[in-house]
């Protein structure tokens, strides 16, 4: 096998092939990968593969450009894993993966606790529609809807701010104090931590929170949060 | 205003993109435009026989993109509107004998020959959907009043707005005015609350849209169809137009929020 350039690392994957990018001009690394996919066509023929960028910062235009660049040579994309939030974002946005089966050590390592305790929360400032999931070491803030087919798996609080009808799991790496609050709460499924409800018949006409309470989900109304209690 | 490409979608199959694409087809060459539709779903064409074209076919797009004839060589001339023309799809080819940059130079191509450039694009939202929606400068997403057929077009429609092809415009396709009374179907007010676009069109169901379709005279030449007369009307908008949404109920508030004349259209 012909050695390959260092700043495009090809590895074999249960589900497909990791690509490794280094740390250069994306023009220039989006050339050199290509170049080697026309090399060794037969190789890459029909392939599935995963991108790691590192931390590229990569927009919907590039992201979007690759993928049918790479489907003109019968290569599908089907995940980004980098390090910066925009290039997961944007991975999220057009329905990639952003992570592979074996993840990246430093993520799995973190203990979601750590994030929860900084307060970090993705702001969506969007209505997430059907297809779209969106995975977060932290709360997540939708300002938006959540339309059915819809998914969000945060590990800390979901909040939002508009009608929520898809998929929900807070608390998802088991912090059991993670609430889910929506102007309207008709979700599809809901989870918190290891807990599962399904909605009730009822449509949700108020705004609603659900926590756990002695190990089940509970549903109360949502209102001005009551500075004595710690939720 | 130059040539528009128009791109008609849905993300499920079966809830009448071919059959919108024919019939607005004519809509438009009926008014005196020039317009080519494309077919978009190469190994499953349809839309020659919708548009009863089917034994006229020579070359195809296939044909087209791999060099074997020259664009005019592929179009089909309608025989009823002397403006409207057919690029079939390949029958014995897939989704892969054409690629998103082909569909961009074809589109290109097809701007200097006519006005109005309408492709109907494959179920699903793979490598064919891709292919349709590429060249496009405006996609209309078409849905029925149905829960899965909903669920697909909100998923396409965010497709659309992550790859920045703007925000689609939203068909209401074969709604039955008594199943929604009855809350046997969703009303259009669902949909839309649902979808959050704006609305181009909504179509009644007609049973007389499917014979004519069968019989390959699109219901759009029918003036006394209402199904004929929403994609008339549709086609109108298209063109930028301000054509007040038919009366398909009275009691049913939408309606009266949509249309901006009291009484019937």
């Amino acid at each position: 096998m012909k050695e390959l350039p260092p700043l495009v690392q090809i590895k074999g994957l249960r589900d497909g092939l990791l690509v490794s990018l280094g740390d250069a001009d994306w023009e220039k690394l989006q050339a050199m990968l290509i170049a080697q996919i026309d090399e060794r066509q037969a190789f890459f023929q029909g392939a599935r593969l995963a991108l790691d960028v590192g931390s590229q910062i990569l927009h919907v235009t590039e992201m979007v450009n690759l993928r049918d660049v790479l489907s003109e040579r019968n290569v599908s994309l089907w995940a980004v894993v980098s390090d910066s939030p925009t290039t997961v974002k944007t991975a999220q946005l057009l329905g990639l993966a952003t992570r592979v089966s074996k993840p990246r050590p430093e993520e799995s390592l973190r203990p979601a606790a750590d994030a929860v305790e900084d307060e970090t929360a993705l702001w969506l400032r969007r209505t997430l529609r059907s297809g779209t999931r969106i995975e977060f070491p932290g709360h997540v803030v939708v300002v938006g809807d959540v339309n059915p087919g819809a998914e969000i798996i945060a590990e800390g609080s979901v909040l939002v701010w508009g009608r929520l009808r898809g998929v929900v799991h807070a608390g998802a790496g088991g912090n059991r104090e993670a609430t889910v609050c929506a102007l309207e709460l008709s979700p599809t499924q809901l989870r918190i931590a290891g807990e599962i409800a399904l909605p009730s018949e009822k449509k949700g006409e108020r705004p609603e929170k659900v926590y756990l309470g002695n190990g089940r989900l509970v549903v109360e109304p949502w209102q001005p949060v009551n500075l004595k209690s710690n939720r | 205003m130059g040539a528009q490409i128009v791109t008609i979608t849905s993300g499920k199959g079966g809830v009448g993109k071919t059959t919108a694409v024919a019939n607005l087809g004519i809509a438009l060459a009926a008014n005196g435009k020039k317009v080519v539709c494309v077919d978009g779903d190469i190994g499953l064409r349809n839309l020659d026989v919708v548009m009863g074209l089917e034994n006229r076919i020579v070359y195809d797009i296939v044909d087209v993109i791999e060099g074997r004839c020259r664009l005019r060589q592929a179009m089909i001339r309608d025989r009823r509107l002397p403006g409207l023309f057919l690029i079939p799809a390949a029958q014995t080819r897939d989704k892969t004998a054409v690629s998103p940059s082909d569909m961009l130079r074809l589109g290109a191509e097809l701007r200097s020959e006519c006005d109005w450039i309408l492709i109907d694009s494959p179920a699903g939202i793979e490598r064919g959907f891709k292919n349709a929606i590429t060249p496009a400068d405006r996609v209309i997403v078409l849905t029925n009043p149905e829960v899965s057929a909903v669920r697909d077009a909100d998923r396409v429609i965010g497709i659309l707005e992550a790859e920045e092809k703007g925000s689609p415009s939203l068909i209401i396709n074969r709604i039955d005015y008594d199943m929604v009374k009855n809350h046997d179907m969703l009303s259009a007010e669902d949909v839309l609350d649902l979808l959050a676009i704006d609305l181009i069109g909504i179509v009644p169901e007609d049973q007389t849209v499917l014979i004519a379709a069968n019989r390959g005279t699109p219901i759009a030449l029918d003036d006394k169809s209402r199904a004929g007369q929403a994609f008339r009307n549709i086609a109108r908008r298209l063109t930028g137009e301000d054509v007040p949404f038919m009366d398909l109920d009275s009691q049913d508030g939408l309606w009266q929020r949509l249309s901006r004349l009291t009484g019937r259209k």
